[in-house]
This record gives C-alpha cells, sequence and structure tokens, in this order.
C-alpha cells in the first residue's frame, strides 16, 4: 500500500444516500480474478444516464467524490473500492459509510472522510456550482479544506488506521510479528472446536 | 463480582489474541469461509508474498457465487466464471483447503453449508468475504462479513484486526399473528432502525418471538443484519439450537457433545448486562411485508398501498423515494396487491432452506403458476435439495409449473445465467432489492417464501393471511 499523502483537486458531487456497493461495481465484473482495471466498470448502470454526473466531462479525473450517507452499503466486495481506486478516487468525504466498505477502503490507501451532513451538503453544492473548485483533503492535519477561501473542517480518524495510512503499512506484516500471541492463543483453544478434519 | 456481559462482549473477549491501547484488537478466527469471488485476488497476493495459509484446517470452501444452476454436466456457457471457480480448485489444492465443489452433494451456499454441517457452533467467530455471513449469528456464534484484503489476512494469520463495535439489543415481543414469518419480521425491524440504523453494531436479537422461532427462522434474521447496517447479528444458544446441531458431521460426540454443550450454556448475555441501544417491537403488530422500493428498509404491510414520496420525514429522504418509485416504475396509492409480477424467485441464504421450502411447498400444493409469471426454486444446498426430493417437495414444485433448479446463489444476485431481464419485476425470498441487483434494469420484491410461493399461483401480491 502507498502512504496517503495531502490530497488536493477538484471533487465529484454525488448527492445520494445510501449508495450501495452493487451500484458501485454490478455483479458481472465480480468474475474477474485480477486486482486492477475495475475503474472503467464503476457505477456501469448509472453511466447509462448521460447526465450522471460521472458524464460530465468536468470532473473527469477528479481525485475527490463527496456523496450521501451510508456511502458503500450493502455487499462486502472489495471491487467496489478497487474501482474508485482505479478511476483516481483518492479520498471519499460523506455524513457516514457502511462498515465493510470503511473497512475495504482503509486497506487498499483509500481514505474515507465523514463530516457532517450540513458540511457535505456545502461540499456538494460548491462542487456542483464550480466543478474545477480545488478541494485539499489532509489526513496529516485531519482537514478538509476548500483552496482559495478559508472554509476548512477537521475530521476525526481512528489514531491506528491515520498511522497505517500515512506509512502504508502493509498489517499482515505486522500481525505477523504477533506470531508467538497467535500460537499461544492457539494453544489454549478447546479442542471441542471444529476442523476441517474432524467430521464423523 | 465480575460485570454482565451481552453473549457477543463474552465471545469477543474469549478470541482476544491481543489488546493494545491506541490500536484495535486481534481477534482469533475460529472459521473462514471461502468462495469463488472474493477469494481469488487474496490467494494471488498471498502467493506474491511468499506466505502461507495458517489454519488451512479451519478454513472451507465451495462454490456458489456464479455457478450455473441448470446443465451442471455440459460446459459452463460463462468463460469468466468458469475461470473463477478453476481458480478456487487450484487455490484450494495448493493450500491444502476442503472444498465441497461443484458435484459434491455438500455443495451450496457458503451460509447454508456451515449450519447444515454442524461447522458453524455457538461461540465461534467466523468470517467470510461476503457480508450475509451474519447468519451463522443464530447459532450464537460472533459472524461477520469481511472484503477480500481481510480474507488474505485471515488466510495468513487466522486473525483479524477489529474495532471493537457498539451493541445494540432488538427485542421482539409477543407472539407473531398467523401467516407471518421470520422474514417479515427481519423487514419490519429494518423498516424501523432503518438501513444505517446497525451501522458500527452488533444486534442480538431477543424477546418472546426470536426464543420461539425455528433455526430456519433465526437464521433469516440474522442473515439480513447487514441490511440493516450491522457487520454481525446473533441470538442466544438454547434447546431449540442444541436440538438442531446435535448428530451433524462437525458437531462434537458422546461426552465431548455433553461438555459443549455445558460451555454454550454459559454464553447467552447475563442478567443487567448494559446495551449500547435498544429497540423494542410488538410481534404481534407485524403483518406480513412486501418491499416497494430499492433498499430493504422501502417496505410495507401487504395490505397497504405504495407510499407517497410527499409523506418522508426529509427533503432527502423524499428524493430517495421518489427515486425508487421512477426505478419500480411504481405509483404512490398502488395497493400492493394490485401490483403484478413476472417472475418468482425462492431461494438464496436469506430463505433457501428446507423449512422454507417447505412452507412454499404447502402454498402452491394442487395449485399452478399463473400464465403470466415465471417461477423457479434455488435450493440452498445439494442436501437441501436432497431432502426436498425425499419429501416430495420437487414434484409439487415441478407440477406446479416452477423450475427445479441446482443449489447455488444464482438470481439473488445475478452472477451466473439466472437474471432478471430489464423491466421485469420479481417477488424474490432473497435480502437485496437494490437497484439493478437481479439484473440489470429488474425490479424486486422481498418478500416471504410464503409469498412469493402464493404470487407466483396469483400472479401478483396477495395477503397470505387469506390464502393459507
Amino acid at each position: 500500500m502507498q502512504p496517503v499523502k495531502d490530497i488536493t483537486g477538484n471533487a465529484i458531487p454525488l448527492n445520494r444516500a445510501d449508495v450501495d456497493t452493487d451500484q458501485i461495481m454490478p455483479k458481472q465484473f465480480l468474475k474477474r480474478i485480477e486486482r486492477s482495471g475495475f475503474g472503467p466498470f464503476t457505477f456501469f448502470d448509472w453511466r447509462k444516464d448521460p447526465n450522471f454526473v460521472l458524464n460530465n466531462a468536468a470532473y473527469e479525473g477528479a481525485p475527490i467524490l463527496v456523496a450521501g450517507p451510508n456511502f458503500g452499503c450493502g455487499s462486502s466486495r472489495e471491487h467496489a473500492p478497487w474501482g474508485l481506486e482505479d478511476m483516481g478516487i483518492q479520498a471519499i468525504v460523506a455524513p457516514s459509510f457502511a462498515d465493510i466498505f470503511r473497512n475495504n477502503c482503509a486497506k487498499i490507501g483509500l481514505l474515507t472522510v465523514v463530516l457532517p451532513q450540513e458540511d457535505v451538503d456545502y461540499l456538494i453544492a460548491r462542487a456542483e456550482e464550480l466543478p474545477a473548485q480545488r478541494i485539499k483533503v489532509s489526513l496529516a492535519q485531519q482537514t478538509v479544506s476548500i483552496e482559495g477561501t478559508d472554509w476548512a473542517r477537521h475530521f476525526d480518524v481512528d489514531p491506528f488506521v491515520k498511522h497505517c495510512l500515512l506509512e502504508g503499512l502493509d498489517d499482515i506484516g505486522l500481525t505477523l510479528q504477533h506470531d508467538e500471541d497467535i500460537a499461544k492463543f492457539e494453544s489454549t483453544r478447546s479442542p471441542l472446536l471444529p476442523t476441517t478434519s474432524t467430521a464423523a | 463480582m465480575t460485570t454482565p456481559k451481552t453473549l457477543s462482549e463474552k465471545i469477543w473477549e474469549q478470541h482476544l489474541v491481543r489488546q493494545e491501547e491506541g490500536q484495535p484488537d486481534l481477534l482469533y478466527v475460529d472459521l473462514h469461509l471461502v468462495h469463488e469471488v472474493t477469494s481469488p485476488q487474496a490467494f494471488e497476493s498471498l502467493r506474491m508474498s511468499g506466505r502461507k495459509v495458517r489454519r488451512p484446517d479451519l478454513t472451507m470452501s465451495t462454490v456458489d457465487h456464479n455457478i450455473p444452476t441448470i446443465g451442471r454436466d455440459l460446459p459452463n456457457p460463462d468463460p469468466l466464471s468458469q475461470q473463477q471457480i478453476e481458480t478456487l480448485r487450484t487455490n484450494c489444492k495448493e493450500f491444502g483447503i476442503q472444498l465441497f465443489d461443484m458435484f459434491d452433494l455438500r455443495q451450496g451456499i457458503v451460509h447454508i453449508i456451515g449450519p447444515e454441517q454442524g461447522l458453524t457452533q455457538p461461540g465461534m467467530t467466523i468470517v467470510c468475504g461476503d457480508s450475509h455471513t451474519s447468519t451463522h449469528g443464530a447459532f450464537g456464534a460472533l459472524a461477520f462479513g469481511i472484503g477480500t484484503s481481510e480474507v488474505e489476512h485471515v488466510l495468513a494469520t487466522q486473525t483479524l484486526l477489529q474495532a471493537r463495535p457498539k451493541t445494540m439489543s432488538i427485542e421482539v415481543n409477543g407472539e407473531l399473528s398467523f401467516g407471518v414469518t421470520a422474514k417479515d419480521v427481519i423487514l419490519a425491524i429494518i423498516r424501523k432502525i432503518g438501513v444505517d440504523g446497525g451501522v458500527g453494531h452488533v444486534i442480538e436479537y431477543r424477546g418472546d418471538v426470536i426464543r420461539n422461532l425455528s433455526m430456519e427462522g433465526r437464521m433469516t434474521i440474522c442473515n439480513m443484519s447487514i441490511e440493516g447496517g450491522a457487520r454481525a447479528g446473533l441470538v442466544a444458544p438454547d434447546e431449540t439450537t442444541f436440538a438442531y446441531m446435535q448428530g451433524r458431521p462437525y458437531v462434537p460426540k458422546g461426552e465431548d457433545w455433553d461438555r459443549a454443550v455445558e460451555a454454550w450454556r454459559k454464553l447467552p448475555t447475563d442478567e443487567g448486562a448494559k446495551f449500547d441501544t435498544y429497540v423494542t417491537l410488538d410481534g404481534a403488530a407485524i403483518e406480513p411485508h412486501v418491499t416497494w422500493g430499492t433498499t430493504p428498509a422501502q417496505s410495507v404491510p401487504v395490505s397497504g398501498r405504495v407510499p407517497s414520496p410527499e409523506d418522508a420525514a426529509t427533503a432527502s429522504a423524499r428524493e430517495t423515494a421518489e427515486r425508487s418509485l421512477t426505478y419500480m416504475d411504481l405509483k404512490a396509492g398502488t395497493r400492493i396487491q394490485d401490483i403484478a409480477i413476472d417472475r418468482v424467485f425462492l431461494g438464496s441464504c436469506t430463505n433457501g432452506r428446507i423449512e422454507d421450502l417447505r412452507a412454499a411447498a404447502k402454498v402452491v400444493s394442487g395449485k399452478h403458476v399463473a400464465s403470466t409469471v415465471r417461477a423457479m426454486v434455488v435450493p440452498g444446498s445439494g442436501l437441501v435439495k436432497a431432502q426436498a426430493e425425499r419429501e416430495g417437495l420437487d414434484q409439487i414444485f415441478k407440477d406446479a409449473g416452477f423450475e427445479w433448479r441446482d443449489a447455488g446463489c444464482s438470481m439473488c444476485l445475478g452472477m451466473n445465467p439466472d437474471i432478471l431481464m430489464p423491466g421485469e419485476r420479481c417477488a424474490s425470498t432473497s435480502n437485496r432489492n437494490f437497484e439493478g441487483r437481479q439484473g440489470a434494469g429488474g425490479r424486486t420484491h422481498l418478500v416471504s417464501p410464503e409469498m412469493a410461493a402464493a404470487a407466483a399461483v396469483a400472479g401478483h401480491f396477495v395477503d397470505i393471511r387469506e390464502v393459507l
């Protein structure tokens, strides 16, 4: 995972609540066994509407997505964050996120930022009105700000997630450093627990 | 005296490998279920970093998401699906993981076969790269869905880094009315708490209604916890749980069984334990439900009408409701029972178990699917299918004009050829009515197996209480 740096650029306003991962990455694209190349398939069905925001050239290549509450609900498919990452999204700002989606984003270095609804509404309105408006998301500072204005907001982030993202840490590597703890735990597990070789 | 604890807190603490201030807890995983769709990249990454599967003996796999439910002896019509299935075979072989493959009678939807085999047991931690892993919570296990990066983490370490969730008690009191099922209970719960009501929480379902449900019914409820935003939902183990489990292939035998049951009896939430959030519902007030929109919270009783967006509490809710109605091609005020359907899907990890098939067969027995409807039954596993055939349910369904298929996820998510055509309207026993979920442009109404069966016969939704 690459370390997360400050992200500056324009923002895509996606003013919808409960955007589920079936919309972000429809099922027909989950058959691929590769990890990359999912970008063109994001919001595949919604893109069929010429008025859909991602069809507006003004937002092409924007690194920030601003969306409504409960973003990423539904299926656990990590293909959804992979697609967003592949299309160039580096940060998503929303009033709330679904738990599994948010975890999945953290694992691949895609920053999720929670701001109050009114701040998200403001960012969406601003991005709709001025598609080129540059916004800065700083994980190090834990701030979202609108360039050229004094609008800036603080956001909370789990300290461990922040540390991993800023350093680009591989958490499997981190966990494997605690191999002794895992082995010790395993030695105390109940022998009554099933294994796949214990069927009668 | 020790502090009273909830069921999920006890399981959490019993699986703590490591705890450190400022870091998520490191939890041990007792069972890791793997399927063809969310695992290939995890295995590939494991291979590239030269890592092994730490506990292949605690890892179980099957093919369910994209396999065909018809013509399995023929070449797979979809080369990409075929490649994914073969990739799982190769990975399981290379890493020594047991696989219930396509022609194994034990193959089926991953959340059906865990309980069926007795691999799902009270007090365990269970994960799978699938959000409906919450199903296993019906046994008093802490079970939740994970993404592919976490699948890789579990394969490599048999642990997960997890922030401790909040706890939510959902109590359903009283007694259910005639014709009301577990599916209606969970739809009513989600309607009440909303699709994000459970975010950050583990739900424990409590109360007389839950206690009186069969294991199949409890699985239906826990299964849809994620549709209310909660990663996990569970029910305290009791005599119903033990009776369901006893004698299954992977449960302890003889004296070991007695010892295991003794330990499981200590799991239920202690008297006086506190939850972070409390919700209560009156079971007697719950009616058979039908979803009308594109989120599982958008449902009404079958006696009702499609609600008006004007009645929505906020401007944003109104906009969402309007969008849903447009997608669903429905007008506010339409009687639910006047909505005609084209397709019926009976199956999925929500309602693809033997009890579900029995209930639906009872409704269609001696009747026939309406001429305007195409209906299919997809049993949740090969063993469910075999059991249904022993009971003659397959014949009842076939005589009534249903297609009788092989086990898999099928039209719940439409990764295999079982999909809705654009504009088709489906009464479905599955769990998600998202836009395009069952096929691009398809329109899904979530209902119980009984309601789906009755709709298949009538060609439109009917009040099951007037049919039974």
